[in-house]
């Protein structure tokens, strides 16, 4: 893992002792709320509906076992027990108070870590595949390119004042884990003829009121060529970018307005202006990076005691069938651990399951876990001898739900639960999904299945990639959930079609149910998936059967 | 068809615990949405509006919202979130409905 050298060590205390100044000089009245607000939101305060939020940056996803156990620290001493982990591999405290929040970010900085951009109009946390480095698709672990990103974004005297947030993801493989396609700026590792690794770079992309698929402006871009190139794209967003209208600030409408080829032209142009005038990343500090995330030492003892125990147990059969994932090294599985119980609310864990994670990642882990944007973590590295043990472990802990990529790992944002912008709940409509079909029996049956849920137009939940999407809005002062169907946020990124009108939470259910049925009565073989299905049928029998067979009865 | 006129009151967050707090009649706030000062016209809502915006250390994004009033005569929320901020989240027995 990356390790913080003085510059950046020194760097975010710096921070942390501004912020404290700032805290001080709002409480004594020197600051007004309209001036704190903007210095907040830059160290990841938000005022929500009940209380402070705190979010806090997980660079990539990636965090160790003393991280971990940090995180459960502050959660008890200083919120009610628990975290929040995000849809952007970032995790959120509900609860904490105003003068408290610069102890937190001094304990933070105790580990390595931060709340920095993780909010306000510049580049924020940078996102990448929660399986990096341990992947069997890889081309190139992204990571090592993500952390460069996070130092040249972090601070970027002209990136700080963009005209709207702005998000990057990477993927090294060609399956793609971290919808790229569905941000500002998306890059895929490919390889040239010459079979050398470099980026495909797709911009304009981002879901929320105007959910777009990114454009891909450069099909190959070589590794040394990527910051030049960034600040390519960046400047020509900071100058052309729409500040006149908040819903138009984003670059998917730059890109849309302009059109894919003449912001190409400008990109390209402002990259060889860029170029010329660009060092370089020093070669040290590259190689310091690229070493930091060296694979860990793998242990080859072959054993039978992984088939033994599938062979033994149905339980763990089950576990092993959807939260394992084939590693690149063949001795080794990656383990998801769901933070999906049927339910619970996703993405939460308590303290104590957290330090359970940390202890995991220590004993069997080679001391790594990951975030995922589906609001899991992830074991990457666990020899498949010891696999029995951590699930054992993990069923003590109330973490061995298996269930990755079924009906009820669903994405759901907080809602008007927490969410001062969200104009419906989320996570009450998760837990009654996932305990409905729960009860049904028929979630394996189901098989792959995404489904994703937002309070609010801004589509925090991803509800517009769901292969079925759930939108929670406030019609006439009644909660109401709009559905989406055929959504996809993979390399075949797709949006999602409104299926008409929208559902009052008590009619929603019943809808999704028979959304479910009619599919299991379609589908040609249990082979074919919910959205092969949905692909080849289109959305005519879906409709019927929430619409028409019920004489439009429960439409809003 | 024209909406309802509903009384109002004004609502904000606490500076310092964030919490949900309500302006009473005597310009002081409330954690209890019951005790809130009631406005039954434009203008008197504006000037309790006022008196919260004179609060800018103390309080954070104060703001009118509807109520009704109950058959004990106390205000109660008329939208569901702000019914919601009476309470707290629905799926932890967080927030106000475990400080009652």
């Amino acid at each position: 893992m990356y390790a913080y050298d003085d510059f950046d060590a020194d760097f975010v205390r710096a921070r942390v002792a501004e912020f404290r100044e700032q805290v001080n000089r709002r409480i004594s009245g020197a600051l007004t709320e309209d001036e704190f607000k903007p210095l907040r939101l830059k160290n990841g305060l938000y005022l929500q509906l009940h209380a402070y939020m705190l979010r806090v940056a997980i660079p990539y996803g990636t965090l160790n076992s003393r991280q971990m156990r940090q995180l459960a620290m502050i959660a008890e001493r200083w919120d009610k027990g628990y975290g929040h982990f995000t849809t952007r591999q970032n995790v959120q405290f509900n609860w904490p108070k105003l003068q408290d929040v610069p102890d937190i970010l001094n304990a933070l900085a105790d580990v390595e870590m931060h709340a920095i951009q993780t909010s306000g109009n510049c580049i924020r946390n940078v996102t990448a595949d929660h399986f990096a480095g341990a992947a069997a698709d890889e081309i190139e672990d992204p990571r090592p390119t993500a952390e460069l990103i996070r130092q040249w974004s972090t601070d970027h005297p002209e990136f700080q004042y963009l005209p709207r947030k702005f998000k990057i993801a990477i993927t090294g493989a060609p399956n793609d884990r971290a919808v790229t396609k569905a941000h500002d700026i998306g890059l895929r590792m490919v390889r040239n003829a010459a079979g050398e690794p470099g980026y495909e770079v797709v911009v304009g992309g981002g879901l929320g009121r105007t959910p777009m698929i990114g454009k891909t402006v450069r099909d190959f871009l070589p590794k040394a060529d990527l910051l030049p190139y960034l600040e390519a794209i960046l400047r020509v967003y900071n100058l052309a970018g729409r500040r006149d209208n908040k819903y138009k600030a984003r670059i998917k409408i730059l890109v849309h307005e302009t059109g894919t080829e003449e912001i190409t032209a400008m990109i390209e142009q402002a990259f060889v202006e860029q170029k010329a005038l660009f060092a370089g990343p020093p070669e040290d500090l590259l190689a310091r990076i690229e070493a930091a995330f060296a694979p860990p030492d793998f242990d080859n003892t072959q054993s039978l005691a992984f088939d033994r125990a599938q062979a033994d147990d149905p339980v763990f059969r089950s576990f092993v069938e959807t939260n394992v994932t084939e590693h690149r090294n063949p001795a080794y599985g990656i383990v998801s651990v769901s933070l999906k119980p049927v339910g619970g609310t996703p993405g939460d864990a308590t303290a104590d399951q957290m330090r359970v994670l940390a202890d995991l990642a220590e004993r069997y882990g080679h001391d790594e876990l990951r975030v995922s944007h589906e609001q899991n973590i992830i074991l990457p590295h666990v020899r498949k001898p010891d696999i029995p043990a951590v699930h054992a472990e993990l069923k003590k802990a109330g973490l061995a739900t298996a269930n990755i990529g079924l009906i009820s790992d669903i994405i759901a944002c907080p809602g008007m639960d927490y969410c001062a912008l969200a104009t419906a709940r989320s996570i009450p409509i998760a837990q009654q999904i996932a305990t409905h079909f729960d009860a049904l029996k028929l979630e394996r049956d189901i098989g792959p299945m995404k489904i994703k849920i937002s309070g609010c137009i801004n589509a925090c939940g991803h509800h517009h990639v769901g292969h079925i999407g759930i939108l929670g809005l406030d019609r006439a002062g009644v909660e109401n959930y709009q559905i989406t169907l055929g959504g996809d946020g993979t390399e075949t990124a797709t949006i999602g079609k409104r299926t008409g009108p929208g559902f009052a939470a008590e009619d929603l259910i019943p809808a999704i149910e028979a959304i479910v049925e009619t599919y299991l009565d379609l589908r040609h073989t249990a082979e074919e998936t919910f959205l092969d299905a949905y692909r080849r049928l289109g959305a005519g029998p879906f409709k019927q059967a929430i619409y028409a067979e019920t004489g439009n009865a429960r439409a809003a | 068809m024209a909406r309802e006129k509903h009384p109002q009151i004004v609502t904000a967050n606490d500076l310092f615990e964030g919490d949900v707090i309500y302006l009473t009649a005597s310009g002081n706030w409330s954690r209890d949405h019951g005790d809130a000062a009631v406005a039954h016209d434009p203008e008197e809502a504006e000037r309790l509006l006022a008196i919260a915006q004179g609060q800018p250390n103390r309080i954070v994004g104060a703001y009118l919202a509807d109520a009704t009033i109950g058959a004990d005569g106390r205000p109660a929320p008329v939208h569901f979130r702000e019914a919601f901020r009476t309470r707290g989240p629905s799926n932890y027995f967080h927030g106000k409905q475990a400080e009652a």
